[in-house]
Formats: structure tokens, sequence, C-alpha cells
């Protein structure tokens, strides 16, 4: 293990600079794509007929390989982290505006109902009544984006010094040490996993109600235990 | 609107036509790599989320793998493949495997699960056996959800396969990777927009698919 945490001084960061830079250009695009995912799930909620056109936009965004967007947005936003992180904001929406629209539905009439005869609003119903219900729908779809986010964030090393721990795979490729890659794989697996667990550990805080392993309601059949589970993973 | 000026100039290019670098053969590389990423990841996906979503066990496990497989950065797994087992394509089919085995196996699992039980009780007390259970009952039911997580990742494969020219191979992502290095921005495009048309090509497959396969009573529950 001697060795794993030295960085060819080209790269201008440390291990732990490498992984700042990974974490800003991974999350912060999901976070950007949850905050659009909201509104717009909404009105796809309120008017059905926006979400297939919408699905359909994202889903042909979403082929577009991620280098080839980099490339043409340089002209644009230059060799910077926007470069990196509006593609992989497009991407997300695939994922978590299904994850929002399920999440929605997922809301029994009933609850609906009853929180319209308590006088709650709209705008509050959404967040205080809706949203809540959503969540675990909603952190099935976070997982998957923010899983594919952070392995993405690699390839923007094609471009330049832009893919933060990616950037360790051209190094490696440029000085032929597989080691720097062995690094950057690990490294990177690592942080997905852990940044899954905090996901999951969210949503366990978020959601008191309900039984901590999300299989338990499963058995009913009725009432499937975690209706985004497939839809999120079938986005497109 | 300049790229759509570079999508022009690119397939109007007469030379892009043919030969070794003509838009058929990467074409038909890139499906070539795509068609076997994806059988191979069925291959492995497809049984085992079927049993498990039978016999409604292992859930757990499953997306704990389906994590783990979601967690390897694919690029860097290519490059690390590259490393160990030198030029080839099963350095790059590798990472598209990883890439599509997690839609695959936890859609295919969902789908089975989530089937109405009382079809699958009722053909239980007829005294089916479990075999027939599962492909004359279950799997007829959850076809449109099973072919929802093979399209998803029959997508990304498309979209991904694009990293094989960084190795060295072709398909269409050489057009991206060729115009990168050469700052030909005709060619990024052009390779971008043939992606994108062979992933609108895929979901149209699998549309077409799921119009013969689906059975017509399965397709109308789903729709009303």
């Amino acid at each position: 293990m001697n060795g794993f945490f030295d960085i060819p001084s080209d790269l201008q960061h440390s291990y732990g600079g490498l992984i700042a830079v990974h974490m800003q250009e991974a999350l912060v695009p999901v976070l950007a794509g949850l905050l659009l995912a909201l509104p717009v799930g909404l009105l796809c909620v309120r008017h059905g007929w926006l979400y297939a056109p919408l699905l359909w936009t994202s889903t042909v965004l979403y082929a577009i390989p991620s280098i080839a967007f980099f490339v043409v947005l340089i002209d644009y936003t230059g060799l910077t982290q926007l470069t990196v992180m509006i593609p992989l904001c497009l991407y997300s929406l695939v994922v978590l505006v299904p994850a929002v629209v399920d999440g929605i539905r997922s809301v029994p009439e009933e609850t609906n109902a009853a929180a319209s005869a308590m006088g709650i609003g709209l705008a509050r119903r959404y967040l205080q009544v809706q949203l809540p219900i959503a969540v675990p729908a909603i952190t099935a779809g976070l997982r998957v984006a923010v899983a594919s986010s952070i392995s993405l964030v690699s390839v923007g090393a094609l471009i330049g010094n832009q893919g933060g721990l990616g950037n360790l795979l051209t190094t490696a490729q440029l000085y032929g040490r597989p080691r720097l890659a062995v690094s950057s794989v690990v490294t990177t697996a690592v942080l997905a996993i852990v940044i899954d667990a905090l996901l999951v550990l969210l949503r366990r805080v978020l959601t008191p109600w309900q039984p901590p392993s999300g299989r338990a309601a499963g058995r009913s059949g009725a009432t499937p235990a975690d209706p985004a589970a497939h839809t999120a993973e079938g986005a497109s | 609107m300049n790229v759509l000026n570079f999508m022009q100039s690119f397939f109007s290019d007469g030379s892009h036509w043919h030969g070794r670098d003509g838009i058929p053969q990467r074409v038909w590389e890139h499906v070539q790599y795509t068609a076997a990423a994806l059988a191979i990841a069925s291959a492995i996906g497809l049984p085992v989320g079927l049993v498990t979503g039978h016999t409604r066990r292992g859930g757990n496990t499953l997306a704990f793998l389906a994590a783990g497989a979601r967690a390897l950065p694919t690029f860097g797994l290519l490059v690390l493949m590259f490393f160990w087992l030198g030029l080839g394509i099963v350095p790059v089919m590798i990472p598209l495997v990883v890439l599509a085995i997690p839609p695959v196996l936890v859609t295919t699992y969902e789908a089975v699960r989530t089937v109405d039980p009382s079809p699958v009780d009722a053909a239980r007390g007829m005294g089916m056996p479990e075999a027939r259970i599962l492909f004359q009952v279950e799997v007829p039911a959850a076809l449109p959800l099973i072919l929802s997580g093979l399209r998803s990742a029959t997508v990304q494969i498309v979209s991904t396969a694009t990293i094989a020219a960084y190795v060295s191979l072709g398909g269409v992502g050489r057009y991206i990777l060729d115009g990168l290095y050469q700052h030909d921005y005709e060619k990024v495009v052009g390779g971008a927009a043939l992606t994108a048309v062979l992933a609108l090509l895929a979901l149209l497959l699998f549309w077409a698919v799921g119009r013969v396969a689906v059975s017509p009573g399965v397709r109308r529950r789903r729709t009303a």
C-alpha cells in the first residue's frame, strides 16, 4: 500500500484535494437536479400530458455520451468545473423526475383528501404532506443518480484536468503506473458506497414510521414497500 | 446554432460514409459492443432476478450487490482492466456489463416480486409446478417492467460504449475521441448525434418488442 496516497505533482492536488474536487463535481449537480426535479415533478403530476414529452427529452439528453457533452460545452463554459457539472445535472434529471413523480403518486388519495379537509393549502400540502411520504421514492432515485454522477465525473479527465479522481486514470496511462488507476477506482468506489450509506441513513431519519428495512411490507403484495425501487432503475 | 451546423457538415461529408472509419462500420461495431454487453448482463441478471423475485428472498442482498456494482466507476474500471488485461474486447465488456447488471437485476427482481399475488396463488392452488408458475404466470405479468429494466440498461450501454474508443477500439466513440484530440468539433458532434440516434433506435426496438411480446391483457391493464 505504500505510495497509495502519493499523487504526481502535475495533478496540482493532494489525495484529499482530489476527493474534495470529485465530491463537489459529483454532488452539486445532483443537488441542483433535485431542486429542479421537485417543482418539475409536481408539475408533471398536476398536468399529466407534460410527463411523456419531458421523459423523452431527458432520455435523449441522457443518451448523449458525457464526453461528447463535455467537449461541446467547452465552447461555452471553458475548461471549468461547470462544464462537467451541467451534463451531470441533466443526467440526474432522468432519474430524479420520475422518482419525484412516483413519490407524489404514491401518496394515498385519502391522505390528500384529509389534508384538504383540514384546510391545508396546496403549497403546504406539497411540502408537509406529499413530500415526506415521497421520501422513500425520492431517496431511491437519489441513490441511483448519485452513484452514476460519482462514476461519471472521472470522464471529465479526458477534457483536461476536470475529472477529480479520474485525473489519476489519465495520469496512470501517461506514466504507465497502474497503481494510480487502482487508487482511483478503489477511492471512487469507496466514496460512492459511503455516500450511498449516508443516503440510506437519511431516509431512515426522515421516515421514522417506516420499518428499518424496506422489504418488510413487501409480502402484503398490494402495497409494495418501495414504489420507486423499480421505476427509478427503469427511468428511461 | 453551430451545433446543428457541425452536425450537417459531418453527415454531408462523403468521406465519413465509407471505409474502416466510415459511419456504417463504426455503427456496426457499436451495435456489436452493445448487443454483447446486454447479452452478458441479461444472462447474469435475468435468471438471478427471476429466481429471487419468485422466491421473494434475497432482496436485501440484491440491493446491496446492485449498490456495489453501481459504485464501481465505469471509466476507471475500463482503464484498470486495460492495464491488467491489455488490448482487446474484454476490458471494454467488463465495465459495460457491470454498468448494465444493476438495472436488469433490480428491475427483474422487483417486477416478479410485485406481481399481483392472487393469480400466482390460484396457479399454485391448481397444482402448477413452481417453474411453470414462474414462466407462465409471473413472467408474462411482469414482462413490461422487466423490459423497462432491459431498456434502461441498453440506453446506458449505448451511451457508455463510446469509451471503448479510449482503449483503441472502434464504435462511434471513435469520432468523439478523435474529434477531441484533433480539435475537430464536427466529429465530436457527429459522434454524439450518432449515439443519440442509436439510443433512440434501441428505445424504438424495445417499444416494438413490448407490443409483440406483452400479452394484450397485461398491456390493457397497464395503460388503464
